[in-house]
């Protein structure tokens, strides 16, 4: 794609993403102390990342099965509460090992 | 050190969308500037699924508000958690790499620094940068059994920090099984599957969030 397209294009995807994200971060600066809204910004990112991940998770890997071995062994490290890190390792390695195994 | 497995998922998912950007008729270096000016992936997939038919400015620009505004609702949640230093210039500056991950990992914290989010956003914005780049120019170079596997880094991180909150409030499993099973439902019911994915983990998450915040309204500011 070559021109003014692009760039117009590249214009709206690029400004309407960055709007959107910093527009209520600079926007709301006070502390909210409404108890409804509150709660409902602590469980946003809980009911977001969960939906995020599933049934996506089970589709992240070439294999079905690789990935929910490696979705199994990242649930079984994060209740044995190890760092971020540690628990995306751990579950990379299982579907590795797992894919090389079938 | 979060940034790590952040930037390493980031570099197969950027990766993916290099190959696929070129594929659509985009050269390597709009590929990349694509990725380096937006930094979301469900966006710049729909985007540059836009971009193949001519004139479609108004769909660009109501398609991305819709798949993004997700990212107006964790931008106000890191907000509140946002320390006394971390506010105007810096908003304007770090809000721009307010993603799906950089979130998920912020929001663990009780208190969001500027520079812990700073230093947070390093690895990921690379990754999503060079793993377009990279993509783009070269294609298929990476073994697939390594793309494979890093394919769930990002997903196991979720699940690190969905699953301990699970097990401290009982509110949160609700939460999360609402979620969950709305989430399920946009993937496997027929009538719901033409809806794109950044606004059905919109409604799935605020939906479950509402329930919560209605059914277990929270006393004390324990977030």
């Amino acid at each position: 794609m070559t021109g003014a397209s692009f760039w117009i294009y590249l214009a709206i995807l690029a400004g309407t993403t960055y709007l959107v994200r910093v527009i209520p971060f600079v926007a709301i600066k006070n502390k909210i102390e409404n108890k409804y809204v509150q709660s409902f910004l602590y469980y946003i990112p809980y009911a977001v990342l969960s939906a995020m991940t599933i049934p996506a998770v089970f589709y992240s890997t070439d294999t079905r099965l690789g990935a929910v071995a490696g979705a199994v062994v990242a649930v079984i490290f994060a209740l044995k509460k190890k760092s971020l890190t540690v628990v995306a390792v751990a579950a990379c390695v299982m579907v590795y090992v797992v894919e090389m195994i079938l | 050190m979060s940034g790590i497995p952040i930037g390493l998922g980031y570099l197969s998912v950027s990766f993916t969308f290099g190959i696929m950007a070129v594929g659509t008729g985009l050269y390597w270096w709009q590929a990349t500037i694509i990725s380096m000016l937006t930094v979301t992936s469900a966006g710049q997939l729909a985007g540059i699924g836009t971009m193949i038919h001519p004139g479609l400015y108004m769909e660009m620009l109501i398609s991305q508000i819709t798949i993004n505004i997700r990212y107006s609702f964790m931008s106000i949640s890191i907000g509140q958690k946002a320390d006394s230093k971390f506010k105007g210039i810096y908003r304007w500056i770090l809000g721009f790499m307010m993603t799906d991950e950089i979130f998920g990992v912020a929001s663990s914290r009780k208190s969001v620094s500027r520079s812990f989010f700073a230093g947070l956003c390093v690895f990921p914005y690379l990754g999503w940068a060079l793993g377009t780049l990279v993509g783009a120019l070269l294609g298929e170079v990476l073994p697939g059994s390594l793309l494979s596997a890093l394919g769930i880094a990002l997903y196991a991180m979720f699940i690190a920090i969905v699953v301990p909150e699970m097990e401290k409030s009982k509110p949160v499993i609700v939460v999360v099984l609402i979620a969950i099973i709305m989430s399920c439902g946009f993937k496997y019911l027929p009538i719901l599957q033409g809806v794109s994915t950044g606004i059905a983990i919109t409604i799935c998450g605020v939906v479950a969030a509402l329930v919560g915040a209605v059914l277990f309204p929270i006393e004390e500011a324990e977030s």
